[in-house]
């Protein structure tokens, strides 16, 4: 199956393409944040079709908390190799030296070093000038009103209130030295419609996303995974098998699974359809407090 | 939300536009939440997020849904475009939420700009206000062609017909003037769900659509693909030796292989040999598609460059009118040099012309000198190189530019042309024999500008003087331009606002330019505050032939020196627009030389100057 000609999907993907050729074409060292979620494969799939036959003219850079899921972990280096790209892997040394997690220091501090001050470690040492995300404006109110092109200052902190105004396909490219741009090439996507094309194109994901029989314990209401012997138990507390699937993925004791039986494409996007919780509420990180997502990005968060 | 055809959904980009208060984020709220895209968990959200904030008592406000900005919220208002999202069976929707606020013209232009349809809300006991006609206006100016008036707040006029009548007439007078193809005037409540997504009992006197029913089936594709073909080049797509292809998305009209094309600016002409995309080669592609173009003779052409139709082509001109909005603080001047962006070409433009600025809520034309933020001229514009364009009202793609700032980079305006300049294409460089590599050669000397710039008082004209003293001594042929003289003449039209500084350097620059290409060493001693007027003078001549000196005296000394008692009388008020008092000096932040007049005597600081011309082989 392929989409439509004329569908909304084929206009998304158009729109995508433009904007990765525009940032091949105006920026010195781009690189695409890689997630190894959903999103990010759909991103990376639409970025094969943007320099087609060509491969992508940038490499693929993730941020490792050293807590994501080991099954994706797998799919990122199965990823790498089956398309050739070259994959950069960045962990804060100096978070994993004080061994910064988020039992022991809190989901806000940890996401702070481990991924925020990560990212920003990375894309200093490469010097990368351009980063596309994977974000879209329906997941949450703040990305709602970024720009498809958000610049960022030196220190790679984002002002929401001076951003570039985007008219037409027409995107101001143009830096000083030391700031960069992070590019938002799904910024019109919806989470139906990442899924309506998962299912469409035949896009490789994390199989965590299908329902399967997993070991989780419950947390403040939360089913978290136990991927692995890290994740302290309550004492006499027991992973349970449960019939579970992700609607996100991020780390592992940060993301909670939810009951489900969609174990195919189909099946999830009728699921997604009569959904009454959002894609994020799976979230732990986004609850802490309120407009945290604003304030994470101001501080250079993605 | 049931989908038929999940697949082969269209796609409608509209925006909302309205006064403050007009109702615009509970509209959209409603639409969101009644086609089921607002989640339970936001829902919550906002319940909390009402009891702080919420403007609706004990209801929940749907408008919190969408205001998301802390400081919005904070204030109530929305500042800044939102992009919003929903689908129902028949189509996606992508709402661009815009601001009603009078300052906030350049939101609106951005959401316009890609919009196929506008909703116009007026609040019915208001009726049509002057932002009412200044958004019809803009909608209309960015090349929206649908509107739907949505006469909002229904119920707080007792859903009177005859109140509805008279806004509707009033609207429709303003409106003929703005050829909509098409207008659809609907009675609203959205905080109540009258006549959004079902027919409202309580407006039996309606017999139109409603909102969302509207929405779902009004025709947008303006037929795209009907256009002359267009493509500009975006990326060159060289994988080996044995591929090159051009990629770029298709802006007007259609290909298919074999048909024969040009590149716009050239000429060259070729045809079309694969049109390639990683699913496979196509048969055609249409207005809109991303692709990637091979020709069956490779053609000189690269990013910037426009593939067009041979037998429709685009327009090509370094001149051309066009409407300008102003998003900017810092006002246009005309003269100064900018960025613009058109398609996938940057060049250096300046505006040489404010034809007139229009005045939005009576669409009247004022004279102007300047635009300023939010405001909208129409404009001639010079660019430093041809591009390939067509009207921006027959195509939006290829008739839209934005304009960049140089130095910060920022997104100051955006422009739709009008039509090109012919006398631009009939006056062509005279190609001389004799050039000023020749002129200069006899003389012995390297031609070039040496651009004191400094304060008033800084010491520009004494040390300069003293230079010129010294290359004549050598025999070297050089001239002075100094500001106080050049105003007794050439510039002697002009007085010290920022446009007529501007101008008056831009002047000083083209005339110094003359100079070097007469094969002189020139010497420029004027205050020249700005660091865009040094930057434009600096890029008229090689980059060799521009030797920029600071003449870096602090204020206070310069004060003390008051050679023409200036100073005293700018202090005393008497003297408006004075650099360093009232007017800024922008310092060179990377001059060629940097003199310090407090540390050694002028004649110290020539002798410098003279040994770096020596240096930098301008003299031998």
């Amino acid at each position: 199956m392929t989409i439509d000609r004329s569908s909304h999907l084929k206009r998304l993907e158009d729109e995508s393409i433009h904007i990765m050729r525009e940032v091949a074409a105006e920026f010195r060292n781009p690189v695409m944040l890689y997630s190894i979620g959903k999103d990010s494969s759909v991103m990376l799939h639409l970025a094969m079709k943007a320099f087609f036959p060509a491969k992508p003219p940038f490499p693929l850079l993730h941020v490792d908390t050293t807590w994501k899921f080991r099954e994706m972990i797998r799919f990122r280096d199965e990823t790498a190799r089956r398309l050739g790209l070259r994959l950069i892997v960045h962990t804060n040394p100096d978070g994993l030296a004080r061994n910064v997690n988020p039992f022991e220091h809190g989901s806000s501090y940890y996401t702070h070093v481990m991924k925020t001050e990560a990212l920003k470690q990375a894309l200093t040492a490469h010097g990368f000038d351009a980063a596309f995300g994977g974000a879209r404006r329906d997941e949450e109110a703040s990305r709602a009103k970024e720009r498809i092109f958000s610049f960022r200052s030196a220190s790679h902190g984002w002002d929401p209130k001076n951003q570039r105004p985007e008219l037409w396909h027409l995107y101001n490219t143009r830096i000083a030295p030391g700031e960069s741009i992070r590019v938002f090439p799904l910024s019109n996507w919806t989470e139906l419609d990442i899924w309506e094309y998962i299912r469409a194109e035949e896009i490789p994901i994390v199989p965590l996303y299908f329902a399967a029989e997993r070991p989780v314990v419950e947390r403040d209401g939360m089913l978290i995974l136990a991927d692995d012997d890290r994740l302290p138990l309550d004492p006499g507390q027991r992973p349970q098998p449960r019939l579970v699937r992700f609607r996100t993925l991020g780390c592992y004791p940060l993301t909670a699974a939810t009951e489900s039986p969609a174990a195919t494409l189909d099946e999830i996007v009728r699921e997604i359809m009569d959904a009454r919780r959002s894609e994020r509420s799976g979230r732990l990180i986004d609850h802490d407090e309120q407009s945290s997502m604003e304030r994470k990005k101001r501080e250079g968060y993605f | 939300m049931p989908t038929a055809n999940p697949a082969g959904r269209g796609l409608l980009r509209f925006l909302t536009c309205g006064s403050v208060d007009d109702g615009k984020s509970t509209l959209i709220g409603r639409l969101l939440y009644e086609t089921r895209v607002v989640f339970d968990d936001h829902i919550d959200a906002v319940t909390r997020a009402s009891r702080r904030h919420g403007t609706t008592g004990e209801d929940v406000d749907l408008a919190l849904l969408v205001d998301g900005l802390e400081a919005e919220r904070e204030q109530g208002i929305t500042i800044d475009v939102a992009y919003r999202y929903f689908a129902t069976a028949r189509r996606k929707f992508i709402v661009a939420d815009t601001p009603g606020h009078e300052q906030y013209t350049r939101n609106m232009a951005t959401g316009a700009s890609n919009s196929d349809l506008a909703v116009l809300l007026v609040d019915a006991r208001k009726g049509v206000l002057p932002q009412t006609r200044r958004h019809a206006y803009i909608a209309h100016l960015l090349g929206i062609r649908q509107v739907v008036v949505a006469i909002n707040k229904i119920d707080l006029v007792d859903f009177d017909q005859a109140r509805f009548d008279a806004i509707e007439a009033d609207f429709r007078r303003f409106a003929e003037g703005l050829r909509f193809q098409a207008m659809v005037v609907i009675p609203l409540s959205a905080r109540y769900g009258d006549n959004l997504t079902e027919r409202s009992p309580r407006t039996p006197w309606y017999a139109g659509p409603t909102l969302l029913g509207h929405l779902e089936t009004v025709p947008v594709d303006q037929d795209l693909a009907a256009l002359p073909f267009r493509m500009p080049v975006q990326w060159v797509n060289r994988p080996n030796l044995d591929f090159r292809g051009l990629s770029g998305t298709i802006a007007g009209g259609r290909v298919r292989p074999g048909d024969a094309v040009v590149v716009a600016a050239s000429g060259q002409g070729t045809t079309v040999a694969r049109i390639v995309t990683a699913d496979g080669d196509r048969d055609r592609a249409d207005a809109g598609e991303a692709v990637t173009l091979t020709f069956a003779e490779e053609i000189d052409a690269s990013r910037g460059d426009v593939i067009a139709a041979p037998d429709a082509r685009p327009e090509v001109s370094d001149q051309f009118a066009a409407h300008v909005v102003w998003m900017h603080e810092a006002p246009l001047y005309p003269g100064r040099p900018y960025l613009l962006k058109a398609g996938a070409r940057t060049v250096t433009a300046t505006v040489s012309e404010i034809k007139h600025r229009v005045d939005v809520n009576s669409l009247s034309h004022l004279a102007a000198k300047e635009l300023h933020l939010n405001e909208i001229g129409f404009c001639n514009l010079s660019l430093s190189a041809p591009i390939a364009f067509d009207p921006y009202e027959a195509n939006r793609e290829t008739g839209g530019f934005i304009l960049i700032d140089r130095l910060s980079n920022a997104t100051l305006g955006a422009g739709m042309i009008s039509f090109g300049l012919r006398r631009a294409t009939n006056i062509h460089w005279q190609a001389l024999d004799v050039d000023k590599l020749a002129r200069a050669a006899m003389k012995g000397q390297k031609p070039g500008i040496l651009w004191f710039t400094g304060l008033s008082g800084a010491g520009k004209s004494t040390v300069a003087n003293l230079v010129e003293k010294k290359l004549l001594a050598e025999g070297r042929h050089t001239y002075v331009l100094d500001g106080d003289n050049v105003r007794h003449g050439l510039n002697r039209d002009l007085g010290f606002t920022e446009t007529d500084r501007i101008e008056n350097i831009r002047r000083v620059a083209e005339t110094a330019k003359l100079f070097v290409d007469a094969g002189l060493i020139v010497l420029v001693s004027f205050i020249s505050p700005f660091r865009s007027e040094r930057r434009m003078a600096r890029e008229l001549v090689e980059a060799d032939e521009f030797i920029e000196v600071f003449v870096d005296t602090p204020i206070d000394e310069c004060r003390k020196r008051d050679p023409k008692g200036l100073y005293a009388k700018a202090d005393a008020g008497q003297i408006k627009n004075f650099t360093g008092i009232d007017s800024p000096y922008e310092p060179p932040e990377n001059p060629e030389l940097r003199i310090d007049t407090t540390s050694a005597t002028p004649d110290a600081l020539a002798s410098r100057i003279v040994e770096e011309l020596r240096r930098r082989g301008i003299i031998g």
